[in-house]
């Protein structure tokens, strides 16, 4: 019986694709929680530092590091953070778009901009807007490692020192939690003090250095940008899995609903053609 | 009441001690000091090396870092430590093997190396060991 041969071959290429899909859910489930950890275990170093940096930049040092100092903007510099590959929802997509608004609010200002793109999908994005990138790594794997990202950092810093650029900004997707990933455009240099704590803007103080300064503003602000530049660096990751995850489980569900309709059209046919067999051999038999 | 501050310890990799103390010792670059509660607001690079944090008069728990930098406000105190292991997580075969791998790399100076990185490693590697023994000695 020839009944609903094409309805047959739908429901079974459906069925070989939500098996992929399936697949991919898992291995995204297994993936972001390793991701996750990982981020986690990060986490605590990089708000700590940022709290430091955050006092610092209250107290009135003897010595102004330039990453403290606010300089006229007429180029920035941004270190975008994707991920290397698609299918994870709309994940890259949405910090593009904030990203694209924030670079067009420095187009209108004339403010131009120089690009470090980590992943594959960045540099795709700012090669076809023909944007200045000056620096790209990308495939790090799951498993990122500082050194990974020191190059491009370096070469920001550089820029940065040689007065190329006036600010820093990285952009990055945000961990809240597994249904939710908040892209972000952060400020990273000049260092802003935000959120005044009254406590320490009230009084003028400054910290005791030891040995001098210079060399322990020198290491810790290093250090501030590596922890951020990173911090971001794994919270895509997890990210990166956790919207892969949510969209393969999305679309395992519908690929699952498509073949319930299909299923009933076909039985629906094969019904109907056996009721018109039936049918017909019935009347072939009254006339008999 | 004894006056208390604020203890932070952690490392790239994790956080490794919050919580109250009644001083901190660190091996800070110009000497070891020792922070007690509202001390003055005070940065330094720190040395490998062990950091003791005095939790009460009969309690401390050492901890070891191979650098870092400690952060001083009156009442809270950060180690943002390179790498920080409590002592009694300190692998001693571990610690002698890398210290005898230093040595021998500094010890053959006919080969190409990073004698600054040898150096390192080997009073990394010795710091370690001391901790862990002052760790043992204490009967912890």
């Amino acid at each position: 019986m020839a009944v609903g041969k094409e309805i047959r071959t739908k429901i079974g290429s459906i069925k070989n694709t939500q098996k992929i899909t399936r697949a991919m859910e898992m291995v995204a489930a297994s993936k972001m929680r390793k991701t996750k950890e990982r981020m986690l275990a990060t986490r605590p170093y990089s708000d700590k530092i940022g709290k430091i940096i955050k006092h610092l930049a209250h107290a009135n040092p003897e010595y102004k590091h330039s990453f403290l100092i606010k300089r006229d903007v007429k180029r920035v510099g941004v270190i975008v953070i994707s991920s290397d590959r698609g299918l994870c929802g709309g994940l890259n997509s949405n910090l593009f778009r904030k990203l694209l608004l924030q670079l067009h609010q420095w187009d209108k200002a004339g403010v131009e901009i120089d690009v470090c793109t980590v992943g594959t999908k960045a540099y795709g994005l700012f090669s076809n807007l023909k944007a200045n990138v000056i620096g790209h790594v990308a495939k790090l794997g799951d498993t990122p490692h500082l050194q990974d990202v020191v190059g491009i950092i370096k070469i920001m810093l550089d820029a940065y020192h040689a007065g190329q650029i006036d600010e820093l900004h990285v952009v990055s997707n945000e961990f809240v939690n597994t249904m939710t990933q908040r892209p972000t455009v952060e400020q990273l240099l000049p260092i802003v003090a935000s959120e005044l704590d009254e406590q320490l803007s009230n009084r003028h103080w400054d910290y005791i250095y030891e040995p001098d300064a210079k060399e322990v503003l020198d290491h810790l602000l290093m250090r501030y940008v590596e922890s951020i530049v990173y911090q971001g660096l794994v919270e895509n990751n997890a990210c990166e899995q956790a919207a892969r995850m949510v969209a393969m489980k999305s679309a395992s569900d519908n690929a699952g609903n498509l073949i319930k309709e299909l299923q009933l059209i076909y039985n629906k046919a094969r019904q109907a053609a056996i009721t018109q067999e039936i049918s017909e051999i019935v009347a072939g038999a009254a006339a008999v | 009441m004894t006056m208390s501050v604020h203890v932070d310890i952690v490392s790239a990799e994790k956080e490794i001690f919050s919580g109250l103390a009644e001083m901190v010792f660190a091996p800070a670059e110009e000497g070891e000091v020792g922070i007690s509660p509202r001390h003055a607001p005070f940065i330094t690079r720190l040395n490998p090396g062990e950091v003791r944090v005095k939790v009460s008069a009969t309690e401390s728990y050492p901890f070891f870092i191979s650098g870092g930098m400690l952060e001083v406000q009156p009442h809270v105190v950060t180690i943002l430590a390179d790498t920080a292991i409590r002592a009694k997580d300190i692998d001693e075969a571990a610690a002698i093997q890398a210290k005898a791998r230093a040595e021998e790399i500094l010890a053959d100076k006919t080969s190409r190396v990073d004698y600054a990185s040898a150096e390192r490693q080997l009073f990394q590697a010795i710091m370690q060991l001391r901790t862990l023994e002052r760790f043992r000695k204490r009967g912890g």
